[in-house]
C-alpha cells in the first residue's frame, strides 16, 4: 500500500512532542504548536528530504529552527506550569528517593542555558549521536561535546548540592 | 596510558566508546577515584534524564497532529485518503491498547519501546519482496552487523523446533535509545513473527509480560543490557514458547 508523508513522520510525532513540550518548560499549548509547525513545514518541504536519509534527525532540525527562530525569540514566558504539576504524566517510581532524584535532576536541566540544555537532551532523552545532534543544532561537533559536558557537570553539581543541604551523611 | 580527553569520557558515559579504549579508559579510572567518581555520576545521572522524560512519550497525540495527515490526504487522490484512515485506524488501536491495558509505572517505560515494535512489526509483516533488509541467506553477516549497531552479543534464535525458519532482519530507528533490531521468522505456511531489541538503560530483569490487540499479540521481556519484544498472531501459549526459546538462547 502507498504511504504518505505523514504516515513517515507519524511514528516520531510522540518524540517530537516531548522535546518540544521539555523545551518550552512544560507549556503544552505552545509545545504543540511548535509541533505542528514542524510537521507543516516538513510536509510543504518533503522534496528536500534526501531519501533514504535520517527522517528523525530531519525533523528535529526543523523543529530546532523554529523553535531558535521564533519561539525562543519571543522570549519572556511568565506562563510556565510548575514542573511539579507534571509529574504525575512522568514515569515515576514509586521509590521515595529515586523520584526526588528525577525531580531535581529535572529542575537542573531546565535551569540550564538554553543550548546546553538542548544538547544534554538530544544527546541523552532523545539518544542522538553527536553527530545528529552537531546536524540537528548546526554547530561543530565540539561545540557539541563542550556543551554536552558543561551541562553535565552543572547537572551534577547542582544534584550533589541538594543531597548536602538534605544531609547526605544520612545515606 | 594518556589521561582520556574530555569528549572520550562523554563517550564512555553514553557507551559510546569502541571496546578497546573503553577498557583502557575503565582501568585509567581505577586509579583516578576522582575521575571515576565523576563518570559514575554522569553515568546515573543519564539514566534518571532517560527515565524523568520517558513517560511524556506516552501521552494520546491530539487529533490536531491527526487532521495533518487528513488535510495532507484530501485533495491528493482516494489513495492518500485511505492511508490517512488507515493512520488514524491504527493510532487508535494502539491508543486503545495501551489505554486498557493499566500500567504500572515500572511498565509505563516499556511501552515506548512495545510500541515501536508493534509499529516495526505491522509495518514490515506484510511485505513480501522487501520484508527484511538482510536476507537469512547472510545470517552471519545479518547478526554481527546488529551486535555491533546495538552494541551487544545478539544471536538470531533457533526457532526451527516450533517450525519457524529466520526470514532475515533488519536495523531501526527506536524512539528511545540508539537503534533497534528487528529479526523476523516464518512457517512454512507463511505465518510470520518478529522479534524486536533495543538497548535498555534499566539494567533490571523481569518476567514476560503479554499483551495483545487486534490479532496482534506480543511477549516483552528484559534482561540485563536488552529488552525483547515478540510479536505475532499465533496463539498466546505457542507465541509464549517461542519467546521462552528466544530468551534461553540470548541468555545460555
Amino acid at each position: 500500500m502507498a504511504r504518505t508523508s505523514f504516515d513517515l513522520v507519524e511514528p516520531y510525532i510522540p518524540s517530537l512532542r516531548r522535546y518540544a513540550l521539555v523545551l518550552l518548560r512544560y507549556d503544552e499549548q505552545r509545545a504543540d504548536d511548535l509541533v505542528q509547525d514542524c510537521l507543516l513545514r516538513a510536509l510543504s518541504r518533503w522534496h528536500l528530504w534526501r531519501h533514504p536519509g535520517n527522517l528523525r534527525g530531519w525533523l528535529f532540525t526543523i523543529l530546532h529552527n523554529i523553535y531558535v527562530n521564533d519561539v525562543a525569540r519571543a522570549a519572556s514566558r511568565p506562563d510556565v506550569v510548575e514542573i511539579q504539576d507534571y509529574f504525575p504524566a512522568m514515569a515515576v517510581p514509586a521509590n521515595q528517593t529515586h523520584s526526588i532524584q528525577l525531580k531535581e535532576a529535572v529542575r537542573a536541566i531546565q535551569g540550564l542555558p538554553d543550548t546546553q540544555r538542548q544538547t544534554l537532551l538530544l544527546v541523552t532523552m532523545e539518544g542522538f549521536s553527536y553527530d545528529e545532534t552537531a546536524e540537528i543544532t548546526g554547530v561543530p561537533i565540539g561545540t557539541v561535546m563542550s556543551r554536552l559536558s558543561r551541562a553535565r557537570d552543572k547537572v551534577r553539581e547542582e544534584v550533589s548540592g541538594e543531597d548536602r543541604t538534605r544531609g547526605r551523611s544520612a545515606t | 596510558m594518556n589521561e582520556p580527553r574530555e569528549d572520550e569520557i562523554q563517550a564512555l558515559v553514553d557507551d559510546r566508546l569502541d571496546p578497546t579504549r573503553r577498557t583502557e579508559i575503565e582501568n585509567w579510572l581505577v586509579l583516578n577515584p576522582d575521575a571515576a567518581a565523576r563518570v559514575a555520576d554522569l553515568r546515573a545521572q543519564r539514566v534518571t534524564v532517560q527515565q524523568a522524560f520517558d513517560g511524556l512519550l506516552d501521552r494520546p497525540v491530539p487529533a490536531r497532529f491527526r487532521n495533518i495527515g487528513a488535510a495532507q490526504a484530501t485533495g491528493v487522490g482516494p489513495v492518500w485518503r485511505m492511508a490517512a484512515m488507515v493512520t488514524l485506524v491504527v493510532m487508535g488501536a494502539v491508543g486503545g491498547w495501551f489505554a486498557n491495558e493499566a500500567l504500572a509505572p515500572d511498565e509505563a517505560v516499556t511501552t515506548a519501546f512495545t510500541r515501536d515494535a508493534v509499529r516495526a512489526h505491522s509495518l514490515y509483516v506484510g511485505e513480501k519482496r522487501h520484508a527484511v533488509e538482510v536476507n537469512a541467506t547472510e545470517e552471519k553477516h545479518l547478526v554481527a552487523w546488529l551486535s555491533r549497531r546495538l552494541q551487544n552479543e545478539l544471536v538470531a534464535p533457533d526457532l526451527s523446533e516450533q517450525g519457524y525458519q529466520l526470514v532475515g532482519g533488519r536495523l531501526l530507528p527506536a524512539s528511545v535509545a540508539g537503534p533497534a533490531a528487528q529479526f523476523m521468522y516464518e512457517t512454512e505456511a507463511g505465518e510470520r513473527i518478529t522479534i524486536y531489541i533495543e538497548q535498555d538503560q534499566s539494567g533490571r530483569g523481569n518476567d514476560f509480560r503479554f499483551t495483545a490487540y487486534d490479532g496482534v499479540s506480543a511477549f516483552w521481556w528484559k534482561d540485563g543490557p536488552l529488552a525483547y519484544v515478540l510479536i505475532g498472531t499465533s496463539e498466546r501459549a505457542e507465541l509464549l514458547a517461542l519467546a521462552q526459546t528466544t530468551r534461553r538462547q540470548f541468555t545460555p
